[in-house]
């Protein structure tokens, strides 16, 4: 069965998303011309230019998360499938001011060829360039190379706060590699999403059945789990990524509750609820607290946990005003 | 008649490109059995900007074919079967003599340099479950094979189907499909479809 969607042809979704964004952001974001990139229209002279981009079909993340405090321009990849190295180089043009650009990517091989690309093709054009790639997800063994879920957030919020501070490319390539370095995340699926090229779905799940692991393409887990109810398989997230640290009593954390895309906001309450009680337990103090849609993938039912483990620097960024133009608004 | 066939190598290449797009939904298929299901999708906007930039090319100069196809399929076609493919053609192009029908051992050197390239870029090794298992011992049963480029297409054609066989057997290291580990097990790598289909429609075309 073919999944129903609000789209046109989608040869050309990726540019109508975009557009979107740039209609929703009535004037502070322009869309370039020939190519899939979103760009701030007032970028602050002298600052360290951000990019990000992955794959499309993830919104908000990354056309949705463009802004002051967050990143000045979003190379936008085709559906699920990290952006190729003329859009990202693109995307580096237009975001730089002189000081360098820090490219923000997921930990994911494609993504990471076509920004290593981009970098030697924007170093050809004397623009220095760093790379922090996010991998924060638990259920991947850390020698394998995790993968990247919605914590890429947070290491775009916090690189975006301390480039707003007038911070050089390596502060702010430091202070990123440090946030991704503290971050952990794991998901749980209940439901596919599709390919909206296609309406297939992306995997098979039974009714009574979950899938723990979930990546946020749509791969399938690495286990599958019966159904349980939100307490216990909440208190399996926070433990497990509470010890994969392992966190100590008197850790201050950041917590994002992530809706994969088509999960309540009731569920992700109830969810939150039961984190914090959680952690507390453990003696761990939730400093702040992000719950909504932040990376979907498509009508994928289920929801992802991030923790970020502060430190002062951290603490004092995360609560520096921004502003997402089309997203979130303050 | 050697007009004919000095243009055939540019043809062969256009014929395989139409072959990776003609099999967009069998590599869709093979993609969501262990990844997310969009490797057709990427492969197909990629060989068709290869085969898009090969009509454009004046002459039949294969290494600029390779070139000008492999930079057409990397800036199209998107994650990392695209920069993986775009940089196999473009530095096998690169480290091609200049000629429209190339020697076998030459052709085969070429890919080799290519192949090198995608390790690099890619930091995958042979056993990886990835395209590199059907191109390796494709690459290596050119270089071994016969003057003749047809037979030798031929020849580097069958090896990486059996390649391609093999990753049935290995469990993925790299890519999206390293998180199912086992569970990837009995499936064919989808990049390493591709490359062999790629060779199949190559080899037929210039037999």
């Amino acid at each position: 069965m073919v999944i129903k969607k609000a789209i046109n042809d989608p040869e050309n979704l990726v540019r109508e998303i975009a557009e979107g964004v740039v209609f929703a952001a009535h004037g502070r974001v322009r869309l370039l011309e020939d190519l899939p990139v979103l760009v701030r229209t007032a970028i602050e002279p002298g600052k360290v230019g951000i990019v990000v981009g992955g794959g499309s079909g993830h919104e908000p993340m990354y056309q949705g998360l463009i802004g002051p405090g967050y990143a000045d321009a979003v190379a936008c990849g085709n559906m699920f499938a990290a952006p190729t190295p003329d859009v990202i180089l693109a995307a580096t043009h237009a975001a730089d001011q002189g000081k360098g650009v820090l490219y923000l990517q997921a930990n994911y091989a494609g993504d990471n060829m076509n920004y290593e690309i981009a970098a030697e093709l924007a170093a050809d054009d004397g623009i220095v360039t760093r790379t922090v790639r996010t991998g924060e997800d638990v259920s991947m063994a850390p020698e394998l190379g995790r993968r990247g879920l919605a914590g890429s957030f947070f290491t775009l919020k916090l690189a975006g706060a301390i480039c707003g501070t007038g911070a050089d490319l390596d502060q702010a390539a430091d202070l990123a590699q440090r946030v991704a370095d503290n971050l952990r995340s794991l998901s749980v699926a209940f439901s596919p999403g599709s390919l909206p090229d296609t309406g297939e779905k992306t995997f098979e799940i039974a009714e009574d059945e979950i899938e723990v692991g979930m990546g946020v393409h749509g791969e399938k887990g690495v286990a599958t789990l019966k159904m349980a109810k939100a307490d216990p398989l909440t208190d399996l997230m926070i433990d497990k990524l509470a010890g994969d640290y392992p966190l100590a009593a008197g850790d201050r954390v950041a917590l994002l509750v992530n809706d994969m895309g088509a999960t309540t906001l009731m569920e992700l309450y109830v969810v939150t609820r039961r984190a914090h009680q959680r952690l507390a337990e453990k003696g761990i103090t939730v400093v702040d607290t992000w719950i909504g849609p932040y990376c979907t993938t498509q009508e994928m039912a289920g929801f992802s946990l991030t923790l970020l483990r502060l430190d002062a620097e951290m603490e004092a960024l995360l609560a520096r005003p921004a502003a997402n133009e089309s997203f979130l608004r303050p | 008649m050697e007009a004919t066939q000095k243009a055939g190598f540019k043809a062969g290449l256009a014929a395989a490109a139409e072959a990776v797009v003609a099999a967009k939904d069998v590599l869709t298929k093979a993609d969501q059995a262990i990844g997310d299901g969009d490797h057709g999708l990427g492969m197909a906007r990629g060989f068709r900007a290869f085969a898009e930039a090969l009509a454009k090319q004046e002459g039949g100069d294969a290494a600029a074919s390779l070139q000008a196809g492999g930079r057409a399929l990397m800036m199209s076609s998107g994650g990392a079967s695209g920069a993986i493919f775009g940089t196999f053609f473009q530095a096998a192009g690169k480290a091609l003599p200049p000629g429209d029908l190339p020697e076998p051992a030459a052709l085969a050197a070429a890919f080799a340099t290519g192949l090198q390239a995608v390790r690099d870029r890619g930091k995958a090794k042979a056993g990886d479950k990835t395209m590199i298992d059907a191109a390796e011992p494709a690459i290596a049963a050119l270089a071994a094979g016969p003057q003749d480029l047809a037979l030798a297409l031929t020849g580097m054609a069958r090896a990486a189907r059996s390649g391609m066989d093999a990753t049935r057997d290995m469990v993925a290291t790299t890519g999206k499909a390293r998180a199912l580990g086992e569970r990837s097990l009995g499936h064919p790598d989808p990049g390493a479809m591709t490359f062999t289909l790629w060779c199949e429609a190559l080899a037929a075309r210039m037999g």
